[in-house]
């Protein structure tokens, strides 16, 4: 029984559906459902790393990279929105984003 | 080459511990518990990683996820003071509509995974190279170096943008002004004045 590329895209699957639940069910903390997207982003992290190893190219791990650099910078923005947004409104519910009506 | 059994058992521990904390992210009550648990979960996929040899890249995900992203979040959850008890309650209606959600996207990725994933069990994380960082680093700058400009300027946005969003000038706040400071000269900083005793200026 030796380990395969599955095991690691089974993993990375788990994380995904558990980040896509998270923000379906947080319905009331952004702060949760910016984690829940960056559990995503570790999700698709372990993915690119996994088949690179596993297809002895080193391309995935590059992508890899630039998917954490994304990853950060969507971080950083998406909390300042947030603390702007605190500011403002004085809370993070989701549902008193609703100024714009979508 | 293949994996030990040692390693398989902790390839088991490790993806048993990131499923555990990333549920636990999305279920804890309390926001900073979700961060401790998004940090498990960034440790232990970077564990995952070394399991199969990408060390760089689980170093950057400790230092990059854990180092920056988490202490970011840590962060902003304690400096907003918002009731997090009043926010949690009413959640539990969303359950069976994200359970659903779940279900469908799991079916789907398990269905994709199993059908399509053909890629040889050899594990190789540092083709034509000695070690994991040198194989990175031989195409990072050269093949892949406008990617990697492009990276630093997606930060660089992100900074700014970060910075224009939160920057606040209060009206009443005193500043120090250097360049007026410097420009100061003695004559318009002291004056003589001749005080007639027993009036006062």
């Amino acid at each position: 029984m030796d380990i395969t590329v599955n095991h690691f895209l089974a993993v990375s699957a788990i994380l995904f559906t558990v980040g896509v639940v998270g923000i379906f069910v947080n319905r009331k903390n952004i702060i949760v459902i910016l984690m829940a997207i960056e559990l995503i982003l570790l999700s698709v992290n372990i993915n690119l790393v996994a088949f690179s190893v596993f297809s002895g190219t080193i391309v995935g791990q590059i992508f890899a990279m630039l998917v954490l650099t994304v990853a950060a910078a969507e971080a950083a923005v998406g909390l300042a929105i947030l603390v702007v947004f605190f500011r403002n409104r004085g809370d993070i519910a989701v549902e008193s984003i609703d100024l714009m009506k979508g | 080459m293949g994996l030990t059994p040692v390693e398989l058992i902790a390839f088991y521990i490790l993806a048993a511990i990131v499923t555990v904390s990333a549920v636990a992210v999305i279920a804890a009550k309390n926001p900073v518990h979700s961060v401790l648990w998004l940090i498990t979960a960034f440790f232990t996929s970077a564990g995952l990683l070394v399991l199969i040899g990408a060390e760089f890249l689980a170093m950057l995900l400790v230092v990059v996820y854990v180092g920056a992203v988490a202490v970011l979040f840590l962060f902003v959850v304690m400096m907003l003071d918002v009731d997090f008890v009043e926010l949690k309650q009413g959640t539990l209606g969303y359950w069976p509509f994200a359970a659903l959600v779940g279900v469908a996207f799991a079916a789907e990725i398990a269905l994709v995974t199993f059908a399509r994933a053909t890629t040889g069990d050899e594990i190789n994380a540092n083709p034509g190279a000695a070690t994991n960082a040198e194989a990175i680093g031989q195409v990072m700058y050269t093949e892949y170096l406008l990617l990697f400009q492009l990276s630093g300027i997606i930060l660089l946005v992100a900074m700014i943008g970060a910075i224009v969003l939160t920057l606040r000038h209060k009206p009443h706040v005193k500043r120090q002004n250097i360049a007026k400071q410097t420009a100061r000269t003695r004559k318009d900083a002291i004056r003589r004045i001749d005080v007639e005793s027993g009036k006062g200026l």
